[in-house]
């Protein structure tokens, strides 16, 4: 996927070329925006070749089933029981997750999260009403900001999960809906279970993730109220070098963690 | 009592440090931050480090600890789904209690759950919430941590309806008490440590995190903020 341009331009790309995980990923990217779209990329620094071609490899897997257009929908219950068993699984085979390299659960998450959630969306849902007075470019950058802490944020809690299970509540919503909420819970061996719910829409490629229940408070709500301190202190601007600085913070502890 | 004095005190401030701020459901945000940061000095000083000693405790340890003050729990859980009028729940609740006191060994066995009777907690804030007593302004109290007005009026009734308040001698409850905060900061390390990464103000994002969750416990985990929005459809 990385040696197309970064400008897309549909109409120009030639539709036969390569086998079907090609055809896939083309498929993905035809049907992203310039934000989102820049979300299965791996950044450049953080990823060691080899793993960036397994990353595009699961990535293009992944998208195998949208290579036959009408392929089976698979409903947003099932997407998000099949991704977090895998992350789970992989998780807990992984050695070296399980001795506390955060870098590797970095890397897990963006080959296999990554893909199913709309960071835009949620972007512009935390900063409210200020999104339409961000510039296209700032809008671009703030998108960026918040997935990466995001990733961090999620990848923390993932390194934690040891004997945790987990159980989905029936799907309460018509074939027709286009937006859902995907009910689970995490079963610990202590204490009572951990809410986990997932606000899910359907897009042109499939279901995204816009927002995360946990414990019974909406992620992307819970982040409107720093979003909207941070832009009447310092503007749109101010909030992006937050959040820059926080994620240099976060990418040097993770740094630590793999060096073991 | 203490906890009246307390809470008395606590109207006093907040008569007097009411001042203008942006959020509407936090009028007293002053006196609530400097409460919060109180609160995190004795959390990073005292409580934190005695959680952190208690977590290296041997599992099958914290597992017991956790289930007994749970099954103690669970007796005022019931009673406040029967004053919601779940009976049903209550119902259940109290078998649970049964079950986990009996064959559970006195509380330290969680029977229920895997007898499919899964865990509750219902306080009377909650009580008050169902029957439509709205929470009011956030406080963050000293000691105890994030709550409402509301909650904290109902915090008191709580403290009455713990079974463990009534253990004798003094010294033992004490005791007990001292453990069974502990026990519970020990199971909230990791999330602790995750806010630390995730949030931009803390103080912010604990508020906005809190206020949300009280009124999704209130309302049964039906969450409120995505169904109002397509309540039309769905129905």
């Amino acid at each position: 996927m990385r040696r197309h341009p970064t400008e897309p331009t549909p109409e120009g790309w030639p539709r036969t070329r390569g086998n079907a995980a090609d055809e896939a990923a083309l498929e993905y990217q035809l049907f992203n925006n310039q934000a989102s779209r820049r979300f299965a990329q791996p950044p450049q620094e953080t990823m060691k070749p080899f793993s960036k071609i397994i990353a595009i490899l699961m990535l293009a897997v992944g998208m195998l089933p949208l290579a036959g257009h009408a392929a089976a929908e698979e409903n947003p219950q099932a997407l998000v029981k099949r991704i977090s068993q895998e992350v789970l699984d992989a998780a807990k085979s992984d050695k070296e997750i399980q001795a506390g390299n955060q870098k590797r659960v970095l890397d897990l998450v963006k080959a296999k999260i990554l893909p199913y959630i709309d960071f835009q969306r949620m972007t512009a849902l935390a900063a409210g009403r200020y999104w339409r007075q961000a510039t296209p470019e700032q809008q671009a950058k703030l998108t960026d900001e918040f997935r990466d802490l995001l990733v961090y944020t999620y990848s923390g809690a993932l390194s934690q999960v040891r004997d945790q299970k987990l159980e989905f509540k029936p799907l309460r919503a018509d074939p027709s809906d286009t937006d859902v909420e995907v009910r689970s819970q995490v079963v610990q061996p202590r204490g009572e279970p951990i809410q986990l719910n997932y606000r899910m829409e359907k897009v042109a490629d499939g279901w995204k993730i816009y927002d995360i229940n946990v414990l019974g408070a909406w992620l992307v709500q819970t982040y409107k109220g720093n979003f909207a301190s941070e832009i009447s202190r310092g503007g749109i601007d101010g909030l992006i070098k937050t959040l820059q600085e926080k994620n240099n913070r976060l990418a040097e502890s993770v740094a630590k963690t793999g060096k073991s | 009592m203490g906890t009246i004095i307390r809470v008395a005190a606590l109207a006093v401030v907040f008569a007097t440090s009411g001042c203008a701020t942006t959020n509407p459901n936090d009028p007293f945000e002053p006196f609530n931050r400097t409460m919060f940061s109180l609160n995190d000095k004795l959390d990073q000083a005292a409580l934190k480090p005695a959680a952190q000693a208690y977590s290296h405790l041997p599992s099958f340890v914290q597992t017991g600890v956790t289930n007994f003050f749970g099954n103690l729990a669970d007796v005022w859980t019931s009673i406040n789904e029967f004053l919601q009028g779940k009976a049903a729940d209550g119902v259940t609740d109290v078998m649970r209690v049964a079950v986990n006191t009996t064959f559970g060994i006195g509380g330290l066995i969680d029977i229920g759950s895997e007898a499919g009777m899964p865990k509750h907690s219902e306080d009377f804030g909650q009580t008050l919430g169902f029957w439509g007593v709205k929470p009011g302004p956030y406080v963050v109290l000293p000691l105890f941590g994030p709550s409402t007005l509301r909650d904290t009026v109902a915090t008191p009734v709580d403290f009455l309806g713990d079974p463990w308040y009534y253990e004798r001698p003094v010294r033992w409850r004490n005791t007990g008490t001292v453990v069974r905060i502990v026990n519970q900061r020990a199971a909230l390390l990791n999330v602790s440590n995750l806010l630390e990464d995730a949030a931009l103000d803390r103080y912010e994002f604990v508020r906005d995190a809190y206020l949300q969750r009280r009124e999704g416990k209130v309302h049964d985990g039906a969450s409120s903020f995505y169904e109002e929005e397509d309540a039309p459809a769905s129905h």
